[in-house]
């Protein structure tokens, strides 16, 4: 079977600095991939490479087998790939509506169909029904997460990358994000997961990546990875396992 | 009676401010964009206008059809070529840009058009005059408010409403999230700076009516806009319309303390608005 996306030896720098040292990463259609590490790992890195965010080459990233590494990031939209990016980076002074009918009006703009359509989003939900005139900035955390999550959906993506999107919310918040990933995944779109929560990561993928100072130093199946592995790869060799 | 006049004519004067504002404020709003060369691009038009109003003996309204598209196209041009290589975080090269391109323009138009003073005219409607209770209204004064009021009220409503709006704001609020929503920024900000300068268009036909027009006044044109922007709050389409109003009112009632204190009482009232409330009367904080 030929991965959705995959990237092949990709590396990323800022500037001097070199944050990734040639990652390989791949999901398929309708997969979750986690993909976890400690604060500056370089997942966000990765992430935002994939999206053309960074300069990478095209055969450093590849989609249905199609070199497409570095190219600009609307363009990648147009191509299947939407990220709900760290942060939410939401449209402030705008409604929840005019947030999420930005990503509808792309959509049509290039013709792209899939199966989201607001009413759908509404139903997946139903909070972003109640405020969808109210201003993004006005929400709660867990609601601006959705609105986030809604506007990646509208882009009608075969492969959606999630950034930490569990990050800052209440417990009960995060269950209620996190049940929506089957609905999502149902519809053979492909997920790559940035979590930080560990438990959470392994629970929600069917495959897991441990990413440690720009390189991944664990993969395998996330029902099978042990603890032991997991914190072994989480802070690299030189710290023993308790 | 005097007060009152002058605050209806105060507000006449906006409605040609406002046409120059509206412009910079969406280029400010959308780009971080100070335009430089917006006062000189008015002046260029103005010139074209009357060159082809005495060349085809065009009437003002004509000129005015044939100039907007024009005006259009060189706003796209002016975006494509220019703006986009220098637009980004930093503002301090597109301000570089629009200064040297205003240097650029005002040499092109002494070359072309000769520092002489010039104007468009108007068939008449440029003196005529109503009378209501005892206060004197002109005709074009009253026509150019209305413009200026249509034209807000649209892009207003194209900004809220459409497509476009829509991708024009996500991108105002963030870049690159709205690149991450498919939005073609760059693509976006062609179409903003075409409808900026086009609004430039109507502005041209209207200052080469109501005074003269000649290459080095481009300044003046770009420093009430300023003013009105600043005024009524950057990047806000409303706000750069009362911003206008303002800004005229505060003239027409300073022309009337002391004729040599009219354009000064604008700036002064500019600076007190940047001392106390540097977001402007409808920024936000
Ligand atoms: N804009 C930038 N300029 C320079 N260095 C950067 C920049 N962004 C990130 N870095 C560096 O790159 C490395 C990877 O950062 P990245 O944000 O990808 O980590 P991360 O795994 O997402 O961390 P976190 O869990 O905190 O989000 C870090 O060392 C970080 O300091
Ligand atoms: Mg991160």
């Amino acid at each position: 079977m030929t991965a959705a996306l995959s990237t092949h030896g990709l590396v990323a720098r800022y500037g001097d600095f070199q944050a990734l040292y040639g990652v390989d990463i791949d999901v398929a259609e309708g997969e979750a991939v986690a993909l976890i590490g400690a604060n500056g790992a370089g997942k966000s890195t990765f992430l935002r490479s994939i999206m053309g965010l960074l300069p990478v080459t095209p055969d450093m990233v590849r989609l249905d087998g199609k070199p497409i590494g570095g190219t600009p990031t609307d363009r990648m939209v147009q191509n299947g790939v939407a990220i709900v990016p760290e942060g939410r980076r939401l449209f402030t002074g705008m409604s929840v509506d005019d947030n999420l009918r930005v990503a509808v009006d792309q959509a049509d703009r290039f013709g792209r169909k899939g199966g989201w359509s607001l009413e759908r989003l509404h139903r997946l939900f139903p909070i972003l029904k109640d405020k969808a005139r109210t201003q993004v900035q006005n929400l709660s955390g867990g609601q601006q997460q959705m609105v986030s999550i809604g506007r990646a959906l509208l882009s009608q993506p075969r492969v959606l990358l999630c950034d930490e999107i569990s990050l800052g919310l209440a417990p009960k918040v995060i269950r209620e994000i996190y049940a929506a990933l089957p609905e999502i995944r149902a519809q053979g779109t492909a997920i790559i997961m940035v979590e930080q929560d560990v438990g959470l990561a392994q629970s929600a993928s069917d495959r897991l990546f441990c990413m440690l100072e720009g390189r991944v130093t664990l993969t395998g199946a996330s029902a099978t990875i042990t603890r032991e592995q997991i914190a072994a790869a989480y802070f690299g060799g030189s710290h023993a396992v308790v | 009676m005097q007060w009152f006049d002058a605050l209806i004519q105060g507000i006449l004067l906006g409605g040609m401010y406002a046409q120059y504002a509206l412009g910079m404020a969406l280029m400010f709003g959308v780009m971080r964009i100070v335009n430089v060369s917006h006062g000189d691009l008015v002046i260029l038009l103005s010139l074209i206008g009357i060159s082809l109003a005495s060349a085809w003996g065009l009437g003002p309204f004509t000129v005015m059809v044939a100039l907007v598209p024009l005006a259009v196209a060189m706003g796209w041009l002016l975006q494509k070529g220019i703006l986009n290589r220098v637009v980004g975080d930093d503002p301090l090269p597109s301000l570089i840009a629009t200064f040297g391109l205003s240097l650029a323009l005002q040499n092109l138009m002494l070359q072309i058009w000769s520092a002489n003073s010039r104007s468009l005219p108007g068939g008449g409607i440029e003196s005529q005059s109503v009378q209501i209770g005892g206060i004197y209204i002109g005709l074009l004064p009253v026509i150019v408010l209305a413009f200026a009021t249509g034209l807000t009220w649209g892009l207003d409503l194209m900004l809220k409403r459409t497509r476009f709006g829509r991708a024009l704001r996500a991108a105002s609020a963030d870049v690159e999230a709205a690149s991450m929503t498919g939005i073609n920024a760059r693509a976006v900000y062609a179409s903003a700076t075409a409808i900026a300068v086009g609004i430039l268009g109507f502005a041209a036909v209207f200052q080469s009516l109501r005074s003269t027009v000649a290459p080095a006044d481009g300044g003046a044109q770009l420093i009430y806009a300023f003013e009105a922007v600043i005024i009524g709050g950057m990047g806000s389409v409303w706000g750069a319309f009362i911003g206008s109003m303002v800004l005229g009112i505060s003239q027409a009632i300073g022309f009337r303390i002391d004729p040599g204190f009219g354009v000064l009482a604008g700036h002064i009232v500019f600076l007190l608005v940047l001392a106390t409330r540097p977001q402007g009367l409808f920024g936000k904080a």
